[in-house]
């Protein structure tokens, strides 16, 4: 047996050039393979890799979808608060219950395993779990004693998918029940397209004409941040180096956004077309597509678009006959870990590294992936260029408001009629795109994900730009009978779980931020929690090392400041003296347990 | 020759030779900047932010953060001396740290920068972390319990001592210091005069058989507050607290 796994490890690691870049691929097989990344694994690898056994084992456990013990098919139930407000917490109880374990554990036989996962980019169709790489949405407490019994049965996930779902979701190669749900298309992204017109276009000009044209469309970076794509492209271009890098972040890991899981499915043309032009912009002859584990079920279909592509003489060598014009672009799979979506994590994920984010400066527009000038860019954003360079800079700066040109892509979810995906221009009141969700009864809108801002209905006339409401596409829309600071715990408890603890705020600030939370729906917070509450928030946000900490506080200051009466409401004041979190009965029992004096004491 | 460049650091004017980080410029112009992960000779690392400032109002760590001519750096501020001092806190509770116990007491850098900050006692809920400890070395040891995951010994013994001894495991609030060797340090090359072990700023990474060796009243941090020996006019600093400066005194 041990010979086995060190022959079949070595094969692995040498399918993939036994290269240390590759450890994330090899660590993605060595798992799938073995259903764990063993002990012995490790030393198996880390000797063909030619690197210590510690290396090895930080990358392993840095990422969700890999563990040192043995899993069997594993049910990754997404916990996302708008999927436990949809049933999720029923579904689970119903796995747990099929199965005979709970969650985090594996049947007695080991042969399935239930884990929680954060949101999975399926939230307009929750509750939904991924098992293995297959999707299950809309789950219902049936459904998943369903699923259970046939796991159990044998039979394996990608044969219990029963219905599939629109376009390409029916596509040979994706064979996935998910649905794309696009409720409203727009002029821009959401429109029918001719692969291979943008590019042709594209070619009539020189690189530097190219990124004058993403300027002069004032196309803005559509992963959250805003900051000026044909600027990146600029410092990229001209950044010292003798390779360049585009690589696309398909790391959709923001909870309740999913829209660009549908540019994915729906345009992956358009997609690897704004990539080509990107690396011709800025003399990239290698794309990467760094692609989150939960869309894993979307990797063949893209490689099939890739090729087919190469065959047409749109990607690889000698471009539409262009001599010397040579772009092509591999898939890079992540394993689990949000943190990859902050562009220089993501960078280190594919060098299969920790997705640890780097020190800045250097940029990775300077130094990004193996040190080369990189420009990370979102799949929203290079879908933007490829049509901007199809129809014209002027026609897409004309769409939307003067601050922000062109269309977002909303992904809307919870609790609204119609949760999905919507393109809408700039400017848009919240107030509008509600309405066309067919939200009627609005307690809070949590714009931009859990690092985004809750606000409430005296926000509902504010807009959708990159000036006012800035969001990365995620909106979740909460009704007037849900607890928000259940949903503010949630998200903490989030970053909690998803910070890389690089950095002492994000690591510890966040727990604590957590625990007081905890404290304050407990209903054993004094008003000087809350003033410790709002401080700890102000150093998390003000000294964190990079993005993930300086907005994980967000809920609370939001909601601190939206909804202050959700904490006031809930302050109680010292009893006889003590402290209201200080439980007396509980303190006794634990000394009383300690010093041995049990039951028959009390019972005198 | 070469150029140098002009800023401010809370109104004061500091010169900075090109690519020098502002903590740097600071050190050679009499100015310090709490920091515990920065250490002279190792190169930056930026994780335990103390040694955050605002570079014309946006915060940056001084230690990873190259300076600039013109820029203007806030760092002796009630805001910043503020955070530094919930950052310290937030070290003390998330590990466990017993000081009258710990043989780095008077040369411990996270208790000398608590006694600098007034910090008597922690505000901030103990964790109570269940940790592991390597004694697996024969002369070096590991305590889990006391580390603050700022990385000196694992860029020291990479850096200076030319090995790879240690590294992190795990992820967020699971994320440990680890023996490279993946069985302890007694796997690994590691030894009691490493550079690694010295440049611990804990009671973390300690040297077997020397605990307590010095007395009290010799020790690194038993007269001058942690800090005084980088400033011109260290009674002049907000953050010398009271109570140090009655252990000076």
């Amino acid at each position: 047996m041990v010979t086995c796994i060190r022959a079949s490890v070595e094969a692995i690691c040498d399918r993939h050039d036994n290269a240390r870049l590759r450890l994330i691929d090899i660590l993605r097989d060595v798992q799938e393979e073995f259903r764990c990344v063993s002990e012995e694994s490790i030393a198996v690898i880390a000797k063909a890799l030619q690197i210590s056994p510690g290396q090895v084992t930080s990358t392993v456990s840095f990422y969700s979808f890999f563990s040192i013990e043995p899993v069997g098919t594993v049910i990754r139930l997404c916990d996302d608060i708008i999927d436990r407000f949809h049933g999720g917490d029923a579904v689970l109880a119903a796995f747990e219950q099929a199965l005979g374990i709970s969650c985090g554990q594996s049947t007695a036989d080991g042969t399935i395993t239930l884990q929680a996962t954060p949101c999975i980019g399926m939230s307009d169709q929750a509750p939904a779990a991924l098992i293995d790489d297959t999707v299950f949405t809309r789950l219902t407490p049936d459904s998943a004693r369903k699923l259970a019994r046939e796991l159990q049965e044998g039979r394996k996930p990608t044969d219990l998918v029963e219905e599939l779902g629109d376009g390409n979701n029916s596509d040979d190669l994706v064979q996935a029940m998910v649905q794309n749900h696009i409720r409203q298309a727009g002029p821009v992204l959401l429109t029918p397209q001719t692969p291979g017109s943008s590019l042709k276009k594209t070619l009539g000009l020189t690189p530097a004409e190219v990124i004058r044209n993403v300027k002069t469309a004032r196309l803005r970076g559509r992963g959250g941040a805003g900051f000026p794509t044909g600027m990146k492209w600029e410092f990229t271009a001209r950044a010292p180096g003798e390779r360049r890098f585009l690589v696309c972040n398909a790391d959709e890991g923001e909870p309740g956004t999913f829209k660009d899981r549908v540019l994915l499915t729906e345009y992956p043309d358009t997609l690897i077309e704004g990539m080509t032009i990107g690396g011709f912009a800025i003399g990239a002859e290698e794309g990467i597509i760094y692609l989150r584990a939960e869309y894993a079920y979307l990797a063949r279909f893209l490689e099939a678009r890739l090729q087919a592509r190469r065959n047409a003489g749109l990607l690889g060598s000698n471009i539409l006959g262009r001599a010397g014009f040579t772009f092509d672009i591999r898939i890079q799979l992540g394993a689990g870990a949000y943190i990859c979506g902050e562009e220089s994590a993501l960078l280190n994920s594919c060098e299969g590294l920790r997705g640890d984010p780097r020190t800045r400066p250097p940029f990775p527009a300077q130094k990004g992936y193996l040190g080369c000038p990189t420009s990370v860019n979102n799949v929203e954003t290079l879908c933007c260029v490829a049509r901007i360079m199809d129809e014209s800079p002027a026609w897409f700066a004309a769409q939307g408001s003067t601050q922000s040109a062109g269309t977002k892509l909303l992904s809307i979810s919870g609790d609204c009629k119609l949760p999905g995906v919507y393109e809408v221009p700039f400017g848009i009141s919240l107030r509008e795109v509600l309405a066309l969700a067919g939200a009627s009864d609005v307690g809070a809108v949590q714009v931009g994900g859990p690092s985004g801002a809750m606000v409430g209905e005296d926000a509902l006339d504010r807009k959708i730009c990159f000036d006012d409401l800035a969001t990365g596409g995620s909106l979740m829309v909460f009704s007037k009978s849900r607890d928000l600071l259940e949903v503010v715990e949630a998200f903490l408890q989030f970053f909690v779980d998803e910070s890389c603890g690089y950095c002492t705020p994000c690591r510890v600030g966040n727990q604590l931020l957590l625990q007081l939370v905890q404290k304050v729906r407990a209903g054993v917070a004094t008003a000087a929690d809350l003033e410790q509450l709002s401080d700890l928030a102000e150093t998390v946000k003000m000294t964190s090392r990079c993005g993930l900490g300086q907005t994980s506080p967000n809920p609370v200051v939001s909601t601190l400041a939206n909804f202050h009466e959700l904490y006031a409401g809930r302050i109680a004041n010292a009893i006889n003296g003590r402290e209201p979190s200080f439980d007396l009965a509980a303190a006794i029992a634990e000394s009383a347990a300690l010093a041995g004096r049990g039951e028959q004491e009390r019972g005198e | 020759m070469e150029q140098t460049l002009e800023f401010t650091i809370d109104g004061l004017p500091v010169t900075a030779a090109p690519g020098e980080t502002i903590m740097a410029a600071a050190d050679a112009a009499g100015i310090y900047i709490p920091r515990l992960c920065a250490m002279k000779g190792l190169s930056p690392f930026g994780a335990c932010r103390l040694c955050t400032v605002l570079v014309d109002g946006r915060s940056q760590s001084a230690c990873t953060q190259p300076a600039a001519a013109g820029m203007v750096v806030e760092n002796d501020t009630e805001q910043l001396q503020g955070f530094r001092k919930n950052l310290i806190d937030m070290l003390f509770v998330e590990g466990n740290h017993f000081c009258m116990a710990c043989e780095k007491s008077g040369n411990c850098e996270l208790q000398a920068l608590a006694y600098r900050f007034g910090i008597l006692a922690p505000k901030y809920q103990y964790q109570f972390p269940q940790r592991e400890i390597d004694a697996s070395h024969p002369d070096v040891l590991l305590d889990r319990n006391r580390c603050i995951l700022c990385a000196r010994c694992v860029r020291a013994s990479q850096e200076l001592d030319g090995k790879e001894i240690a590294g992190f495991v795990g992820r967020g609030g699971e994320k440990h210091l680890a023996a490279s060797s993946g069985c302890g340090f007694v796997g690994t090359d590691v030894a009691a005069d490493d550079a690694a072990l010295a440049a611990c700023p804990v009671g973390a990474l300690l040297r077997k058989r020397v605990g307590f060796s010095t007395p009290i009243g010799q020790r690194k941090y038993d007269h001058q507050p942690i800090g005084c020996e980088k400033e011109l006019r260290p009674e002049k600093s907000s953050t010398t607290s009271d109570v140090q400066k009655g252990v000076a005194s």
